[in-house]
């Protein structure tokens, strides 16, 4: 086996060193009736390189991948185009091979690209400090909450329908065990944001309330009158950014009053892959620091007083604290954060500004060729490069049919929101620097085909 | 012209090497590397894009008004930056990595190539479940696989990590026994297990209460049983447990939380020590996370990506989260809550947004096809062979508190019992890194003394264990006989020891400009 470089002869003579007959004689400590007497029956024995890539190869091929087809999907995983270079430092074996860096006199490449990456995080989200990555968007929007009831001592969320259905799903599942009190709802196919009944909902019980910015529907809504409703009520305002190159474009939710910001990172740096592995971006105001979740880099001097990286307030962390700990968290997502800091550091703030500012743009331009489409309206007065189409009729079925013609249209608000008749008309649409003029008039036509 | 052809004697002279610094910083190939923020600029892009269309903004007045304060570097100062932070890192890439119960494994770039097939990473999570068959079909394939190789009947693909893993097992549990109007209300942790299980515990809301260790390393069953009672809702155990040991009794552990009408929670960090050679079902146990990222060798890449699938008995099934991946005559299914009531009605939710770690599933199923059955089997021989050797040939120089009682499994475990009076077991890690190896794991488990835990993975050689021994032996030796270089090192590293309190005093978590930072002081 390619991967095992032990010989015969080395396991004889390792074997006698230890003073073992046998390899069985090393297993003496598991019961004779749970010992298995030769491979797992049922599975295949090993197969050589070639052969597995040619299986893996077949099941790749049984997919349409987003770069085979115009494609236009969103909400919570975007399409952009990720520079070669990223791809290739991140496959450094010193990089991808290396572990968590607990020891940090030979691990100060991971420790200063934390350090970088914790700092692009917080100037891109308008906070002080950022942590060194969660599991994606979704989880670090449920930490978050819990983080909002440490710091509040109260335990009644008011979460915006603007939230990704699958987030506010994450956080019911969560809340179901700990007993956190969750307020939410069903968005509208209407031009504005909930930010009326979040005003309304936030009282002296409040914890946080958690807006999306830009919501699921690609809608903005400016939240700093609902920072000053929570703050007025001693409640946090947790900002959830799921599109990241958006702010690049929009004023940062910490900006805006946010106390605690946190997001999917994805859209920078890291493919789609199919939802996963993607990096939770956490990110908070100072003075909540301690009761922040995750791996924190921190700067310090070591014995010959020059600069160097740690991990540090590690007594927030289960290996010290066990059950006070402030997360269970301990692996994290660190080379997807790698990655968004990589490609960070290559467009740079011109960069990502006219990356955003090119978004923006085709998307205008988009939404205005696809509103043309008789039948289809614009639900959106405001998006960054994600808007809703209202197609007048049941949108999933559209969608399937347009994936037959090999078209990607968008996400269907029918897969996200099952079974809700007020929303099944909505199709969400992304559009990209990926994403060509052919591409939006393949699409439009294909929708004026299928609508007709 | 050919330079040198007949081999030249460089003029060596007769100075010593200059003392203090260079010019640059820099040592050689030692390289020191500013931080972007004082390299690069606001101005500089290393991406060329296409202008963006004249259009009028509709951002709803929202519109960027301040500088973010993000730098930018050309492509090439980019591609130099990382090159030069990456050469500052141990990596298994480098060297043996010894470091007990991470698993630190060698990496297969066939997994890294096909984790790349666009079919797979260029792939929408919400993409018509008609257009994503294949990767349906790698999730159902590596699912089968990790039922069939642990004797449990479903699995929970969805978890990112193993401490993810472990809290999807815990919300089954806390499912099951709330279906049956039996709320309980406390989880029995061994004093060794890994700081996750604890935490994960109270991140659901249960009461943690430790059971004690034998002398010899195991749990005691007798505390235990004495503890078990209608309030216990559950016992984690991690078995091979973190003393590197298997839990001979663990069948008759399960057989006693199940009597108490409890459940058995196995932590599976430690599975590739019996991977093809036990069935943890075979065992009694009800749930089992499984680290892609240590036994099935996805890379950890300085800190996660991870991936933790969970894998449950009959009595947890029902109780899996969404999504599900199904195979029917007209291909593969995804069961999300849209569809959960027909077959899965008492599904506990959902733990993610999208499907789980995908492009952890493509490399996993690359490394577990690559070995098949057999090589799997040959796999955790290896491991354990390999941390008995390193065992048997180090007890006489370092303290092998549970070595006496019998093999090991996959790690070897030794404590600072021996060495002179100063010295520790950061000592010996600091030491071990001027030797060019990563430290072992240092103070874990807490139930031995200046703990040190060494696990080799069956990915070494004989000749790279002799020489890890050799060095290992060597700084053992130094602790021993009180060298006091010792308690200086590292000397070769990039940096020497750092200064972890002054870090976690005043915490400087994100990069000021200095004037900025002196205005704060």
């Amino acid at each position: 086996m390619r991967y095992l470089p032990l010989t015969n002869e080395d396991r004889s003579a390792m074997l006698a060193r230890i003073g073992a007959a046998s390899i069985d004689d090393l297993f003496v400590d598991v019961p004779e009736s749970a010992r298995l007497s030769g491979p797992v029956a049922g599975l295949p024995n090993h197969a050589t390189e070639l052969a597995v890539e040619r299986h893996m190869g077949a099941l790749a091929k049984r997919n349409l991948s987003a770069g085979e087809a115009p494609f236009f999907l969103g909400c919570g995983a975007y399409r952009h185009h990720v520079p070669a270079s990223v791809d290739h430092l991140i496959q450094r074996g010193e990089f991808l091979t290396a572990y968590t860096p607990y020891q940090p006199e030979i691990a100060q490449g991971t420790l200063q690209m934390l350090f970088e990456f914790q700092t692009q995080v917080a100037r891109l989200y308008g906070c002080d400090v950022a942590n060194a990555s969660m599991y994606d968007g979704s989880t670090a929007c449920w930490e978050a909450i819990v983080m909002a009831r440490r710091v509040t001592r109260r335990n009644k969320a008011v979460l915006s329908a603007g939230l990704h259905p699958h987030y506010v799903s994450v956080a019911q599942t969560m809340a179901r065990f700990t007993g956190d009190v969750l307020e939410t709802a069903l968005p509208t196919l209407e031009a504005t944001t909930d930010a009326a009944r979040l005003l309304d909902a936030i009282d002296g019980e409040t914890s946080c309330v958690v807006v999306q910015y830009p919501d699921i529907l690609g809608r903005i809504g400016d939240l700093s009158e609902i920072a000053a409703r929570a703050h007025e009520k001693g409640a946090l305002l947790i900002a959830v950014v799921t599109e990241p190159v958006a702010l690049g474009a929009l004023r940062a939710p910490g900006e805006m009053g946010a106390d605690i910001v946190v997001g999917e990172g994805q859209g920078i740096g890291v493919g789609l892959q199919f939802g996963g592995p993607y990096v939770g971006l956490f990110a908070c105001k100072e003075r909540f620091v301690r009761q922040m979740p995750g791996r924190l880099c921190g700067e310090t001097v070591d014995a010959e007083g020059k600069r160097g990286f740690v991990l540090t307030l590690s007594t927030r962390e289960q290996h010290i604290r066990r059950e006070k700990a402030t997360s269970n968290i301990c692996t994290n997502s660190g080379l997807c954060a790698l990655a968004f800091s990589i490609h960070m550091t290559l467009l740079g703030e011109k960069g990502l500004r006219d990356l955003a500012m090119l978004n923006h743009g085709l998307a205008v331009k988009a939404a205005d060729r696809l509103a043309k489409v008789p039948g289809v309206a614009l639900i959106n007065d405001g998006f960054f490069n994600e808007f809703t189409l209202d197609l007048g009729r049941e949108a999933r079925p559209v969608v399937r049919s347009l994936a037959d013609r090999g078209i990607l249209a968008g996400v269907s608000l029918g897969r996200l929101y099952p079974g809700v008749a007020a929303l099944e008309r909505g199709l969400v649409v992304a559009v990209t620097e990926t994403s060509t003029a052919e591409d939006v008039e393949a699409l439009a036509a294909g929708l004026e085909e299928a609508l007709a | 012209m050919t330079i040198n052809q007949s081999g030249w004697k460089p003029e060596m002279g007769d100075g010593n090497a200059p003392a203090g610094t260079t010019f640059t910083g820099n040592r050689g190939l030692m390289l020191e590397e500013a931080l972007i923020f004082e390299i690069g600029d606001s101005h500089t892009t290393g991406v060329d894009l296409d202008a963006a269309p004249a259009i009028a903004s509709r951002l709803s007045g929202l519109e960027r008004n301040r500088e973010i304060g993000l730098p930018g570097l050309s492509e090439p100062e980019t591609v130099r930056h990382y090159t030069r932070l990456s050469r500052q890192n141990y990596a298994i890439d480098l060297g043996l990595f010894p470091l007990g119960s991470c698993t630190m494994k060698h990496n297969p770039r066939l997994n890294e190539k096909v984790a790349r097939m666009a079919g797979f990473a260029d792939l929408h999570p919400l993409q018509t479940i008609d257009t994503v068959q294949g990767a349906l079909g790698v999730i159902h394939e590596l699912a089968h696989w990790l039922t069939t190789l642990t004797g449990m009947p479903a699995v929970a693909m969805s978890p990112k990590a193993g401490a993810h893993g472990e809290l999807c097992g815990l919300l089954a549990i806390r499912s099951a026994l709330e279906a049956r109007g039996d709320a309980r209300s406390v989880i029995l942790v061994p004093e060794s297990a890994h700081g996750t299980n604890p935490a994960t515990a109270a991140f659901c809301g249960y009461a943690v209460e430790n059971i004690p260790a034998t002398a010899e390393g195991r749990v005691d069953l007798a505390a235990l049983k004495a503890r078990l009672g209608p309030d216990v809702a559950a016992v984690m155990i991690t078995n091979p447990n973190t003393c590197g040991l298997f839990e001979r009794d663990m069948k008759a552990i399960a057989d006693a939380v199940h009597d108490a009408g409890a459940l058995v929670y196995c932590d599976g960090a430690n599975f590739n020590a019996i991977v093809g050679r036990v069935r943890p079902g075979d065992l009694g146990v009800d749930a089992m996370h499984i680290n892609l990222h240590k036994t099935f060798s996805t890379p950890h890449g300085g800190g996660g990506p991870g991936a933790g699938p969970v894998v449950f008995s009959e009595a947890l099934a029902p109780y899996a989260p969404l999504p599900i991946v199904e195979k029917a005559e007209d291909g593969y299914h995804l069961v999300e809550e849209e569809t959960a009531g027909e077959h899965h009605a008492d599904s506990f939710g959902r733990m993610v947004a999208f499907h789980g770690q995908m492009g952890m599933f493509t490399r996993a199923l690359a490394y577990i096809l690559s070995h098949g059955a057999d090589g799997l089997r040959q796999v955790s021989e290896d491991a354990v062979l390999n941390a008995n050797y390193v065992l048997r040939s180090l007890e006489d120089v370092l303290d092998a508190p549970f070595g006496p009682s019998g093999p090991c499994m996959h790690e070897a475990l030794f404590s600072d019992d021996g060495l002179a009076d100063g010295f520790t077991t950061l000592d010996v890690a600091k030491g071990l890194i001027d030797e060019g190896y990563h430290p072992m794991t240092m103070y874990f488990p807490l139930v031995v003394h200046g703990a040190m835990l060494v696990e080799p993975t069956e990915t070494e050689s004989k000749a790279a264990l002799d020489q890890f021994i050799g060095a290992l032996r060597s700084v053992a030796e130094r602790a021993k006989a009180g060298d006091e270089a010792l308690k200086s090192a590292p000397h070769f590293a990039p940096r020497r020891r750092l200064d972890e309190t002054a870090a976690a005093r005043k915490p400087v978590l994100v990069w000021k400009a200095p004037e900025v930072a002196e205005a704060a002081e």
